[in-house]
């Protein structure tokens, strides 16, 4: 089987507006894949539903084989998830964060620790793992997610715009670290981003989505030979229009501002 | 069995870590206990009742643990407020065992802090009749868990910030409590409160507790057992239910 994502007449509706609409896609085993578009185009949308944490209104979603709605176990084992926004527990340690989820994906009990240790090792905090989550930096939360997300040996990576808010050496490395474990473990890899030089830089194949349709797929090379452009920029420009758009701020953003608030 | 073990692990760790909270929501009922207990105590003896600090640590211990349950079961908003449910959910690890694990752990979290103000109580003056009931007592603090954690999680899964949170306190857990027979004796009650008090779970809960504690009860011990044994079961059916259909 070459493809280790297939996603078929994807639709997604909500009350007032559809977020996804109609979307077939495949990306290969072994593939880095973009995803690409402005805000409120899709994006997410269409994660949550590969991811099994929302159910499409219609259309169908395969991980590995395994259907993201009826087989919903099956493909939660495939695949790894490092979400746009934490999901760390911050009043666990980085064990115990790490420790959690090798427990909810049933590895082994005697080879939780060596991977663990390997894990946190690779992104560097095995030094720190007894610490609070919550002493930890934006960037170390990121690796340490990166760490958990990889734990269980997915097949598919899926990382929500991985590089948000992070300085050029945390990207670089973060990058550095993917681009080897999709080489040497073959573990297919599907992000979104904002960054479109870092798009450009790592993927092998681009999707750019809009207004919940896929506008077109390629290499970044067919992409800019198809809008007549230079860059990846200029080319996601001339597809998706220049003008601004508005996304609704969700309850969980006006949370975090007021947490904020009674945090500090 | 594993991942409800470490669900449940998860809850114990939050709580004992949070010292503030554990310190906070004891500080409440020591108030009421040493405020009420013995402001009314005179009145009470008066009344030819007996020990009103007697009748009250029950209620107390109840009341502590309503709140602790409840907010356990509401802390899933925090969890998908700041993330962490969606880790639970993309696990391989079924909605059941999610649920079940959470559940346990605030159950026992809620135990344990009425377990806290049992002791405090009894440094306050307070002695059951026999220490050889604690079993059966904690078995009342059990189902009183278990209900209120189940409530608090179906109100979880139907909300979607905290921003109904007040209203709940206000118009659910408060009416709860003081309409539970928590703070005063059930008999010859003006016939409307006590209609409204025959369906207050938690009056039963107090009720098994007064009875295992102090040997003094209203409704009879098997009917105490029986109330709370079924309506924690009904609203853990239904708070699995609204959990299985939360979508992030």
């Amino acid at each position: 089987m070459a493809n280790i994502i297939e996603v078929k007449n994807l639709t997604k509706k909500f009350k007032h507006f559809t977020a996804v609409d109609d979307i077939t896609f495949e990306v290969a085993k072994g593939e880095i894949f973009a995803f690409l578009g402005p805000n409120g185009a899709g994006k997410t949308t269409t994660i949550k539903m590969l991811t099994t944490l929302l159910n499409p209104s219609s259309g169908d979603l395969k991980i590995d084989g395994h259907s993201s709605i009826n087989d919903q176990d099956g493909a939660r084992h495939s695949f790894g998830i490092v979400f746009q926004d934490p999901s760390l527990d911050d009043e666990l340690t980085a064990y115990e964060n790490m420790y959690f989820h090798s427990v909810l994906y049933k590895i082994p009990k005697s080879e939780r620790k060596s991977r663990i240790e390997h894990m946190l090792k690779f992104v560097e905090l095995w030094d720190r793992k007894k610490e609070l989550v919550k002493r930890f930096s934006g960037g170390m939360k990121r690796r340490l997610e990166i760490a958990r997300g990889l734990l269980h040996h997915p097949k598919v990576m899926f990382l929500d715009e991985p590089t948000l808010g992070l300085d050029p050496q945390t990207t670089n490395h973060i990058w550095t670290y993917i681009k080897d474990l999709n080489k040497k473990e073959g573990i297919t890899v599907f992000f979104t981003t904002h960054y479109m030089a870092e798009a450009e830089k790592v993927a092998d194949k681009i999707a750019i989505i809009d207004h919940g349709k896929i506008v077109i797929i390629g290499t970044v090379e067919e992409l800019k030979t198809k809008t007549k452009t230079n860059s990846l920029e200029e080319a996601f420009l001339a597809l998706t229009g220049k003008k601004l758009r508005d996304e609704e701020v969700s309850s969980e953003q006006i949370m975090r501002q007021r947490r904020g608030v009674w945090h500090r | 069995m594993s991942t409800i073990y470490i669900l449940w692990l998860r809850q114990i760790k939050r709580y004992l870590r949070s010292k503030s909270r554990l310190v906070g929501s004891l500080a409440q009922p020591l108030l009421f206990l040493v405020a009420l207990g013995f402001g009314f105590g005179p009145v009470y003896q008066q009344a030819g009742e007996g020990s009103y600090v007697q009748f009250l640590v029950p209620g107390i211990i109840s009341m502590t643990i309503l709140f602790t349950a409840m907010f356990s079961g509401i802390e899933i908003i925090w969890d998908r407020q700041f993330g962490f449910l969606k880790e639970t959910m993309v696990a391989p690890v079924s909605r059941l065992n999610i649920m079940i694990g959470r559940t346990l752990g605030g159950a026992t979290v809620a135990i344990m802090q009425g377990l806290i103000v049992l002791i405090l109580a009894s440094l306050f003056g307070f002695h059951p009749v026999s220490w050889s009931m604690l079993p059966l007592a904690i078995l009342a603090m059990l189902l009183i868990a278990l209900f209120f954690t189940g409530l608090g999680t179906a109100i979880a899964s139907l909300l979607q910030d905290m921003q109904g949170f007040q209203l709940i306190m206000n118009f659910l857990i408060m009416p709860i409590f003081f309409l539970s027979g928590a703070l005063f004796p059930l008999k010859s009650l003006p016939l409307v409160l006590n209609t409204i008090i025959k369906f207050n779970p938690l009056a039963y809960g107090v009720d098994a507790l007064r009875d295992s504690l102090i040997n003094q009860s209203y409704f009879g011990l098997s009917l105490d057992f029986t109330v709370m044994a079924i309506s924690a079961m009904i609203i853990l059916g239904i708070g699995t239910y609204l959990f299985n259909k939360i979508q992030i």
